[in-house]
């Protein structure tokens, strides 16, 4: 008997614990309680995992939660090879993550020590909604946890509640990804009405005997993909919804690493693998997303390289591999995308707790420029930072080089717009590396630039924070050796082979077929060409912030117009706020408040109905005298209309 | 043997003065009479109607009235009395307040 009902509600059994009790609990109590119950759901996904792995796909149906004519929607979950990678995934960082912040959060001082119960039960109550959405067995349940990721995503922005910058990130976190979770809805609900349920097997079973619908038309599959896609890029951060992520930093670095980076803004990615028989028939869709993830790749790249504060260079940088991952999907190889979420929440998570490391050492401070040499004091970190930091820029060796390296090639082989879509990912590949270790030069080598004493404070962080970090510096190293390329040492395909059964289906177009055994000499070109510029990114990096760290300010000069565009982060914001929030407060206040609320609405019916209440009863109330006679007479009155009445009235 | 419509215009006649008693009469005693004045017309035509139609029915009525009219003047009067003992007047127009 499975029991992967357990697995989602253990973390929430921690938050119901946590949230209900936890201010009467000691510290120790609360980070025991959180701790616990996320380790317990871990061991117990991988004791599934391994246990039932021949028995794939697994589902477990529970009870029936909606049911309305042919209309069911039940608590069902399903494991199977996708959703126990997404499963792995969540638990295994989730853990580090949750042990990594009881360090982090040690300090939090003030009432309820300055709401630390609140951050694990918020923390727990996060990973229950994950769990639900990648156990999900149908559309409704995986909306249920992807709303719940949300709002567990505002709860943790906006933790610092007191600070406004704070509040704010996190209601633009919420609003900017429920634009997205409209078009889901909407997709859902299609998907509803052309299926007529919600449940994964037989939707896919009966979309995999439609046949791909033509690029020029847009057909069911295709109306319902880009739909989906829209909730996926609100979610997962993508043009042109991503402003909500860099501002989402707000909140405490364990959040930035859990959330958004390793889990909840790689749902996107997972929702589009999960429904990949749908896009497989959608090719416009899936030219619309490799698009956009590849323009988001790009984007968000180049103004990574020039921001200074350190969580939001990693914002970005999160946003531009999100990017990588979308455009695997765009161009068939979920595998490839999934590969990449896998081997980016190892890197991105590790690169996230260090700099919260890095955080916690300079007390809080952010500006790359104020910090500098920090190695000597804090090697555990530096090494672990810069072992993510090859990861991420596609260094041999270490697991994003096999990721990265893979949706390249992928995107090379794609049937349109192949050479295009390879030619920004491998320049974006230039510029990750670049802006990385502009990260690691300036920080960690140099000389300090912070004041006297912050440098008496910088300290190596606690062992309770380092062991994750070194557990994940590990991951990061090796979770790419279950993938490995055909053409180093023939080629360990473990993991597109764990995935077939998901992801591959008759009909869906494979890169590798369409790339004959000829372009395998072509592979290795490409993978030459993306080290190299991986290692160029990292030799101007060295250049220009570490030789001679003057040169940064030249080239800034040089370039003002490109420069300040890019720190402006093309005035996307701005952009945004004139387009589109401008004329809805304009709207709003003029349209909907001046004019629907207080003329129509308040004056028009409230009032109105009060009026004419108030003046027929002031007329009226000359009857109530008071006199029984008179109400005699009135009684005489009616009997007599009455009577009058029948008979002649009629 | 006299006709029905002499038995319905001295009913209407007597109800009539009914009602303009109880309208008109600021007393209660005598309001309370003019309301059994109306009910006892009333009276008066049912067994007119229950003659005229040959039905019993409209006499068994007249029973009914009769019983409730009796009910009705026990309890009247015992609000009658009760009220002069508190108030002491019996006009209609100096009891229209629920409280002393």
């Amino acid at each position: 008997m499975t029991h992967l009902w357990l697995i989602p509600i253990l973390p929430l059994m921690g938050a119901a614990l946590n949230g209900l009790l936890g201010r009467r609990l000691s510290k120790t109590w609360v980070a025991i309680i959180a701790v616990g119950c996320t380790g317990l759901s871990c061991g117990l996904a991988i004791f599934e995992i391994v246990t039932f792995s021949d028995f794939f796909p697994l589902i477990e149906r529970h009870f029936t939660w909606i049911q309305a004519d042919r209309l069911r929607v039940g608590y069902d979950l399903l494991l199977d090879p996708l959703s126990s990678v997404m499963v792995l995934v969540v638990t295994v960082i989730g853990l580090l993550i949750h042990i990594y912040s009881i360090g982090y959060m040690a300090h939090e001082e003030g009432p309820n020590h300055g709401g630390y119960y609140r951050f694990f039960s918020y923390m727990n109550l996060f990973m229950f909604a994950m769990l639900t959405l990648v156990l999900a067995n149908n559309y409704v349940l995986m909306f249920v946890g992807w709303e719940g990721v949300g709002l567990c995503s505002y709860l943790l922005i906006g933790f610092y509640f007191r600070k406004k910058s704070a509040s704010d990130a996190g209601k633009k976190a919420f609003i900017t990804t429920r634009i997205g979770d409209f078009g889901f809805s909407l997709g859902v609900f299609f998907i509803f009405w052309v299926f007529g349920t919600f449940d994964f097997q037989p939707i896919f079973r009966q979309a995999a005997a439609m046949s791909v619908e033509p690029m020029s038309q847009l057909g069911t599959l295709t109306v319902i993909t880009l739909l989906l896609f829209m909730g996926a890029t609100g979610k997962s951060a993508q043009l042109p919804l991503y402003v909500w992520l860099p501002d989402a930093m707000e909140g405490p670095t364990p959040v930035s690493a859990l959330i958004h980076a390793a889990t909840m803004v790689t749902a996107g990615v997972y929702m589009i693998a999960r429904s990949n028989i749908l896009f497989s028939r959608a090719p416009f869709t899936l030219l619309v997303v490799a698009m956009i993830g590849a323009v988001t790749a790009l984007y968000a790249g180049t103004i990574g390289l020039v921001q200074k504060d350190m969580k939001r260079i990693l914002a970005y940088s999160t946003i531009s591999q999100l990017g990588y991952m979308f455009l695997a999907c765009g161009v068939g190889a979920y595998a490839m995308g999934i590969f990449h979420l896998m081997t980016h929440a190892f890197f991105k998570a590790l690169l996230f707790l260090a700099a919260g490391s890095v955080m916690h050492a300079m007390q809080g401070e952010l500006d790359i420029f104020k910090m500098g040499g920090l190695k000597q004091k804090m090697a555990t970190t530096y090494w672990t930072f810069v072992i993510a930091s090859l990861a991420i820029a596609g260094i041999p060796g270490l697991s994003g080089f096999f990721s990265k390296d893979e949706i390249l090639w992928n995107a090379f082989n794609a049937p349109q717009y192949g050479r295009f879509l390879w030619a920004i990912g491998w320049i974006t590949a230039g510029l990750t590396a670049l802006y990385m270790f502009r990260i690691v030069f300036v920080v960690f080598h140099g000389k300090f630039q912070g004041a006297e004493e912050a440098w008496h404070h910088v300290h190596e962080s606690p062992r309770v924070m380092l062991v994750p970090l070194i557990i994940l510096a590990l991951g990061a190293i090796v979770s790419g050796y279950v993938q490995v390329p055909r053409f180093l040492f023939g080629g360990v395909e473990s993991f597109t082979r764990f995935l077939a059964p998901v992801l591959e289906h008759p009909g869906a177009h494979k890169a590798e077929e369409v790339a004959s055994a000829a372009s395998r000499g072509m592979e290795i070109n490409l993978t030459v060409a993306s080290v190299a510029i991986a290692l160029i990114g990292i030799l101007v990096a060295f250049a220009i912030y570490l030789s001679k760290p003057e040169r940064a300010k030249a080239i800034a000069g040089r370039f003002r117009l490109i420069y300040s565009l890019l720190y402006h982060k093309y005035w996307a914001d701005e952009i945004y706020s004139a387009v589109i929030l401008k004329p809805i407060y304009f709207i709003s206040t003029w349209g909907l408040w001046k004019l629907l609320d207080l003329l129509i609405i308040d004056g028009l019916f409230v009032n109105g109905t009060g009026f004419v209440v108030r003046s027929v009863g002031s007329a009226l109330r000359h009857l109530q005298s008071g006199r029984a006679r008179n109400y005699a007479a009135w009684v005489v009155v009616g009997a007599v209309l009455i009577v009058a009445y029948l008979a002649w009235g009629r | 043997m006299v006709s029905l419509n002499y038995f319905l215009i001295l009913a209407a006649i007597l109800f009539s003065l009914g009602v303009i008693g109880f309208v008109m009469k600021r007393n209660l005693i005598t309001m309370f009479m003019s309301i059994e004045l109306m009910l006892n017309s009333v009276n008066l035509t049912f067994v007119a109607f229950s003659r005229h139609i040959n039905s019993l029915s409209g006499q068994i009525f007249v029973f009914f009235v009769m019983v409730i009219a009796a009910a009705e003047a026990a309890v009247g009067l015992a609000i009658i009395v009760a009220l002069y003992r508190n108030r002491e007047s019996l006009s209609v127009d100096e009891v229209d307040r629920m409280k002393l």
